[in-house]
């Protein structure tokens, strides 16, 4: 039997999301002792008594994660716990060192919160709704590297290698409530709560945000039930998708996986399992049929979380905009068309668009440069718009420089491909590539009166009245000034030379 | 010398009679020359001790103000981490294991001058309670040799009451500290929770864990513990307060009008007749130096030991799953194509002994979805009770008094077999761990029937440790008199010595 198509799956079956957002906090220390979080450092030096829980050595809670945390709860919504504890989840795991990993468990430090979502829909813009059950702090694992073998798994492995640099970064846990009810879009509304998130958690400054290094996780449940049924279906959780795109595409493709197995008449395995950035496709991991026994309880090692109302209400009022307010601000002000401001956001030029308005572009001119040939490059290039050579200030330049008359809009494109060739700002890459709008009016008329003269016939059809025919002469007048002429200037000029200014 | 009090030892450092590396090496000698028979150190640091010795003598001759116990030697439990010196916290799963940290207590000792001569033996991970469940073999009670010296901190123990060392430090988290001074004849005393930082001290059960000083006379080791006390910001459970002034109360021993509260539930039935004699004689004492003694009851005590054989097997089951073979320690089973869960498992089965498996199966069973609230919850709730018990009975008396053990010290080998007659050594210990709060036992004489220490029991209220060493002090003078001479002077002479 074929794979249904995804029309075929939401004719049938309706999609209950439940999404678990795993969050490395930035602080510069670990959660529960003093070393460094920096991605990236060769592996096991990051690392100390405690968090290679040697013998003896006790953890002690970073503050500035609990700040980070409670930061998060206040962005989504959520309460705060004036009494919360963190417990051990007890399981043994070589990247674990302690073979426990302290969590949070029936005592989280926020809960009860949410996040709206707007999305694209058939009938225009709509809300949703996704409702926060939880968010919990924790400590994140080490690495395992499995050698040899061909899958890098550690089914085949001939040895592995463990880096405990990210053992006891600290990790925040947002976990929704199941999300029913967003029908045929689940897809992209997971996509759009993931993406908010990201947002918010940028605007606080909390968190790199940066999927492809793992500092946002994201693990999808998925499950299908007939339509207009209220039992839910059996789940899958697809773990670790590490890019917006892949939220969408995990998502979808688990809908269809389901389906295919249901419409057969055979059972969803609950499992865990790992989503293929290649395929697009999930395949199974871990099965989750037999509930793990964590042997949860409040580690004894620390003392419990209380934190005092004004702290929470002085970190309540350094909240920054929500994003979902300032996407509505941005539009207004700056008068963004529907459609164009949906492309701001999926092309995630929202920051550096504004930035480039701080610093005193007319909008709809950063926006064009931003959303047309800027992101053509990055396209092309196939990196992210932010990893170009080009920089808000630049843009602002440019933008200053058409506006001023001293670039068209057709210069102004070579600037910026020198720009982010590295050639300098754009000031330095019109001085050193010589670009420069010809409007002194002696040079174009001696280039007007040379065309006239080469092509005399046709200057005297528009000396008689005939105007269309002046185009070709301006096309010669633009080929002579190598492009660097003002076209409307040259156009005066040669009908003021041939007669026909009005 | 060495049969002085570590107070006088100081004070000849201090007047120049002797110098610190005199004095460690005396020590080094007789542990030389007793060790054999008492088996008391897994691990003798003489190289480490002399050069730390000479450099106390060294700054003391540049003339630099050194505290109190500068010079002094001591025997360091095994359960606490020393840098570059082997720890094994007794256990086969650590053998070879070079800490490259100081525990907090360690480097608190390293900066008063007070010279670590050796780590002592002490029951697997602190579980037991007569040395013999020690990886590397029992400690034999100076007093006589076929016997236990208590535990877990044995070792520590039989070191000073051996004149091995002057002072010693140990763990107490049902009663290891205090059972084994009880059953050596010298002065021990578990802290309030909190007041001496468990950082580097190797976890058997978090929540009751608590390192503390040993020493022949209450000032010695009131020195001590204000030695190794204090806040630390690397324990999240350290109390951010001034250490009590034990040392003061030590010095000015005193109980008139003090209301003394002797625990219903901790006499009686069940203790030995030698034990209980010599228990109510202190009290007389007591009353005849001006205390008011008052009966207080506990009813709740009656579950502690249950509460503790919950709550300490489930935190140890979580504390001692650090110990996989993959960073440290022990590793066995690793041969070709083993997987690391195999390596685990053969490591853990061949590392832990006997006592240390039974504990964490109990705790993994007691932690379990489905049990966790009638075992690890009911007992959380009996700690409570307990708690609630303390403060009424600390509502009418400034300390409590008990029997520290049921018994004299027993013979090796005759309660291995049977844990439960062990478990029930610790009845009158252990409700000071539960709660949290402090107690010291002190030598109340010999009993009759075998001429063996029995230990007199003072518990104070939580941050008020001075109260024990005021008590203390007070009914150790009174029993000096009475005696002649320090109860130590009748135990039997060891060979070599």
């Amino acid at each position: 039997m074929a794979l249904p198509t995804y029309d075929e799956v939401i004719a049938k079956w309706d999609p209950v999301l439940g999404l678990e957002v795993h969050v490395e906090l930035n602080t510069k220390s670990k959660m529960f002792c003093s070393c460094a979080t920096e991605f990236g450092a060769a592996p096991n030096t990051q690392t100390c008594p405690v968090c290679l829980a040697l013998p003896g050595a006790l953890p002690v809670v970073n503050e500035k994660a609990i700040e980070s945390t409670i930061l998060i709860g206040l962005a989504l919504n959520c309460k705060i716990a004036p009494y919360s504890r963190f417990a051990r989840k007890n399981y043994f795991y070589p990247d674990m060192p302690k073979n426990f990993q302290i969590s949070q468990y029936d005592e989280p430090i926020c809960f009860d919160g949410y996040v709206d979502v707007e999305i694209e829909t058939d009938e225009g813009l709509k809300q949703f709704r996704i409702e926060v059950e939880r968010v919990h702090m924790e400590e994140d694992t080490g690495k395992s590297l499995h050698v040899g073998g061909a899958t890098g798994r550690i089914h085949g492995a001939d040895y592995s290698l463990l880096d405990y640099n990210r053992a006891g970064i600290p990790l925040v846990e947002i976990v929704t409530k199941i999300v029913p009810g967003t029908g045929k879009y689940a897809p992209e509304v997971a996509k759009a709560y993931v993406a908010e998130l990201r947002d918010i958690l940028r605007g606080l400054k909390v968190s790199d945000v940066k999927m492809e290094q793992g500092s946002l996780r994201c693990d999808a449940n998925v499950s299908l039930k007939p339509i207009g049924s209220d039992v839910l279906g059996t789940r899958s959780e697809t773990k670790n998708v590490n890019s917006l795109r892949s939220v969408e595409r995990a998502i979808r493709g688990e809908m269809i996986r389901h389906a295919e197995l249901l419409n057969e008449g055979k059972k969803v395995k609950q499992e865990t399992r790992h989503f293929q950035e290649d395929t697009g496709l999930t395949r199974s991991g871990r099965s989750k049929e037999q509930a793990e026994d964590y042997r949860y309880f409040p580690d004894p090692d620390l003392v419990p979380v209380t934190p005092a109302t004004i702290w929470i209400e002085e970190l309540r009022a350094t909240l920054p905009e929500r994003p979902s307010l300032r996407r509505k601000r941005i539009k207004e002000e700056w008068n963004v068309p529907d459609k164009e401001m949906a492309a701001m956001i999926n092309a995630d030029v929202l920051d550096i668009v504004e930035a480039t308005v701080l610093l005193g572009a007319d909008p709809t001119k950063a926006r064009t440069w931003w959303l047309g040939e800027i992101s053509r490059i990055a396209n092309d290039q196939n990196i992210a718009i932010t990893d170009l050579a080009i920089t808000p200030k630049d843009v602002a330049e440019l933008v200053a420089l058409v506006a001023s008359g001293e670039l068209t809009d057709k210069l102004a494109r070579q600037v910026v491909e020198g720009v982010i060739a590295g050639e300098g700002t754009p000031s330095e890459v019109v001085a050193q590539r010589g670009i420069k709008v010809v409007n002194d009016d002696g040079a174009l008329m001696a280039a007007i009166e040379k065309v006239c003269a080469e092509q005399a016939e046709t200057a005297e059809k528009v000396r008689g009245g005939h105007l269309p025919a002046a185009g070709a002469l301006i096309g010669a007048v633009m080929k002579e000034t190598k492009g660097q002429a003002d076209a409307a200037r040259v156009r005066k000029l040669l009908l003021g030379h041939l007669g026909q200014a009005n | 010398m060495i049969h002085k009090s570590a107070a006088e030892m100081a004070k000849a450092l201090t007047n120049g009679e002797t110098s610190s590396v005199e004095l460690t090496q005396l020590h080094l000698d007789r542990i030389a020359a007793v060790d054999g028979d008492v088996k008391a150190f897994l691990h003798v640091d003489t190289q480490g001790a002399l050069d730390q010795a000479r450099s106390v003598d060294e700054r003391r001759k540049s003339g630099e103000k050194l505290s109190p116990l500068a010079g002094i030697p001591l025997a360091l439990k095994d359960v606490l981490a020393q840098k570059d010196v082997p720890t094994t916290a007794g256990s086969k799963i650590l053998q070879g294991w070079l800490p490259p940290y100081d525990s907090t207590v360690v480097s608190k000792l390293k900066d008063a001058g007070i010279v670590i001569m050796g780590k002592t033996n002490m029951d697997e991970f602190a579980m037991g309670s007569s040395t013999e469940n020690s990886g590397y073999g029992p400690t034999f009670n100076p007093w006589d040799l076929t016997r236990t010296p208590g535990g877990s901190s044995g070792g520590s123990a039989a070191a000073v009451s051996s004149f091995e060392a002057p002072l010693a430090i140990g763990s107490d988290t049902g009663g290891s500290i205090r059972q084994p001074a009880a059953l050596t004849g010298i002065v021990g005393v578990r802290p309030t929770y909190g007041a001496v930082s468990r950082f580097g001290l190797i976890a058997y059960s978090s929540s009751l864990d608590q390192a503390g000083p040993f020493g022949r006379t209450v000032l010695d080791t009131a020195l001590l513990h204000e030695a190794m006390a204090g806040h630390d910001p690397k324990d999240a459970t350290s109390i951010n307060a001034p250490v009590p002034a034990v040392v003061h109360a030590a010095k000015s021993g005193d109980v008139k009008r003090m209301k003394i509260g002797v625990i219903k539930q901790l006499q009686g039935e069940g203790y030995q007749k030698g034990v209980q004699a010599r228990f109510d004689e202190s009290l007389q004492v007591l009353a005849s130096l001006g205390a008011e003694i008052v009966e207080v009851d506990c009813p709740s005590f009656e579950y502690a030991l249950a509460a503790y054989y919950l709550i300490a097997p489930s935190e140890c089951s979580s504390n001692l799953a650090r110990f996989d073979a993959m960073r440290y320690g022990l590793r066995v089973g690793d041969k070709d194509g083993a997987s690391a869960e195999a390596v685990m498992s053969a490591t853990r089965d061949a590392g832990f002994g006997r006592e240390v498996k039974r504990r964490i199966i109990l705790g993994t069973y007691a932690l379990s979805s489905g049990y966790y609230d009638a075992y690890y919850g009911s007992a959380q709730k009996i700690r409570t009770l307990i708690i609630e018990d303390y403060a009424k009975a600390f509502a009418k008396a400034d300390v409590l008094v008990s029997p520290t053990a049921p018994t004299t010290a027993y013979k090796i080998g005759e309660k291995v077999d049977d844990p439960m007659a062990m478990y029930l050594g610790d009845v009158a210990t252990i409700p000071v761990n539960l709660a949290g709060i402090c107690g010291m036992s002190l030598p109340a004489g010999l009993a009759d029937e075998d001429n063996l220490p029995v230990g007199f029991q003072i518990m104070a209220p939580a941050m008020q440790d001075q109260r024990l060493y005021q008590a203390g002090a007070a009914l150790e003078a009174a029993l000096l008199t009475k005696w002649g001479a320090p109860i130590l002077s009748q135990a039997p002479a060891l060979k070599g010595a």
